[in-house]
């Protein structure tokens, strides 16, 4: 299972303060996380990793987003 | 997808470097000392140049302005990155936008100008630079606690092209009624004679580098006050990168220009009273911070279709004129006759918007 952050129509910070919520509370070996624009894409991503996350994919997704994270 | 080069981290700080070698060039263009590229005072010319306030010495339609916004227009189109949405808030973020401009008038500076100051040895600018740290860092403390002016909604691409269209319209007026030497006035824009209204580089080098800028500050997505954001909020020092690259490369460039007069006393277009220069910059700090970007940010994300960024735009244009009409802005004389109550109300304003919008991150 994965946990699943929808981060669509937020702005920044608020797409990698929930992800980051997530990598540090949640118990789910991957995050999926739902965003809608490029900025958030690039944030979120950038974010994962500087928590030791990988980034195994992102996926289109209608106007956005599907960004797959693996915990380390 | 092609990966963006630009929001790497040498894109980042390449992009940062590139506008403050050509913000301390454009000075040497004719724009006013330290004010190579100022968002706030350049918007304020702006509303004096359209009439909004009649402040003689800041009236000038500056091409600076316009090119961001269309610059970032042509790169979101080119990249496919043209989003229209709308509304998270609209009337709260021209608010923010309204307290930004006073706060940012209190000091004499945007964010940019601060560095730009900085980088010409305005020593008031530490105090700026301070309090516009001290505001960002408030505002992280309302992110922490779940502050947030809720989702946008996709809408009419029309829609996200408005803001671009009165730029467009700005440029046009500009064309036709053209500065005319001796008046004040051309057609229904008015001009500066005198004072840093009437320092201005060339049109078509101010709208060439508008419009560069623009293209790339979209690509990259630079933010100052998101670069002291992050690196309050989560020590990510991406965006900041980009931002000592301003302050580094526009330091360089006045050095080999002859443009670097280290002091306090006597800076163009600014003033010493250390308490407002920081309090001015804390209020607008903390209107950025909870309006999510720069002033610089909030006419890139207006140019790639965000409508509220266009608001918070709007915003930031009719404050000026409550600054000038108000006697809250600044000279160089010192702080306006009411400049230190508009501070207090507007941190006041900000508080509340800080404190009543949020929402829990399960309800978000």
């Amino acid at each position: 299972m994965a946990a699943t952050v929808d981060a669509r129509g937020l702005s920044c910070p608020q797409p990698v303060l929930m992800t980051l919520d997530e990598i540090r509370t949640g118990r789910e070996p991957e995050i999926e996380v739902r965003v809608d624009t490029d900025t958030s894409k690039e944030n979120v991503s950038r974010a994962a990793e500087s928590q030791g996350c990988t980034v195994k994919g992102v996926e289109p997704d209608g106007d956005g987003y599907r960004i797959f994270i693996a915990r380390k | 997808m092609g990966k963006n080069w630009f929001a790497t981290r040498w894109g980042i700080i390449g992009v940062g470097a590139l506008i403050g070698v050509i913000a301390a060039l454009l000075q040497k263009f004719g724009n006013p000392g330290n004010m190579g590229i100022c968002v706030a005072c350049f918007e304020r010319d702006i509303a004096g140049a359209v009439g909004l306030h009649r402040a003689a010495v800041v009236q000038y339609m500056r091409p600076e302005i316009i090119g961001f916004v269309l610059g970032s227009l042509g790169a979101a189109y080119l990249f496919k990155e043209f989003r229209p949405r709308v509304g998270s808030a609209p009337i709260a973020r021209f608010v923010l936008g309204v307290f930004a401009m006073i706060g940012a008038l209190v000091f004499l500076g945007c964010p940019w100008r601060a560095m730009l100051r900085l980088a010409g040895g305005d020593g008031n600018a530490i105090l700026g630079l301070a309090g516009l740290t001290f505001g960002v860092f408030l505002g992280t403390l309302f992110l922490k606690k779940g502050y947030n002016l809720g989702r946008v909604k996709a809408t009419y691409p029309s829609v996200g092209w408005l803001l671009p269209l009165t730029m467009l319209g700005f440029l046009v007026l500009m064309l036709i009624y053209p500065q005319v030497s001796g008046e004040a006035k051309s057609g229904v824009l008015f001009y500066s004679q005198k004072g840093p209204g009437a320092m201005h580089a060339p049109l078509a080098i101010s709208l060439i580098v508008g419009l560069g800028i623009g293209f790339l500050a979209q690509r990259s997505r630079f933010c100052t006050m998101g670069a002291l954001r992050d690196l309050i909020l989560f020590k990510q020092t991406h965006l900041f990168g980009g931002f000592v690259a301003l302050v580094v490369f526009a330091f360089a460039t006045n050095l080999v220009v002859g443009q670097f007069h280290p002091g306090f006393a006597g800076q163009p277009v600014a003033h010493t009273q250390h308490v407002w220069n920081f309090a001015g910059m804390m209020l607008a700090g903390l209107a950025f911070a909870l309006a999510g970007g720069c002033p610089g940010r909030q006419l890139f994300l207006a140019g790639e279709g965000d409508g509220d960024a266009a608001v918070f735009v709007l915003g930031m244009i009719v404050g000026a004129a409550f600054s000038h009409n108000f006697g809250l802005a600044s000279s160089p004389k010192g702080i306006g006759a009411h400049g230190m109550a508009a501070v207090v109300v507007g941190m006041a304003v900000c508080l509340f918007i800080g404190f009543t919008m949020r929402k829990t991150a399960k309800s978000a």
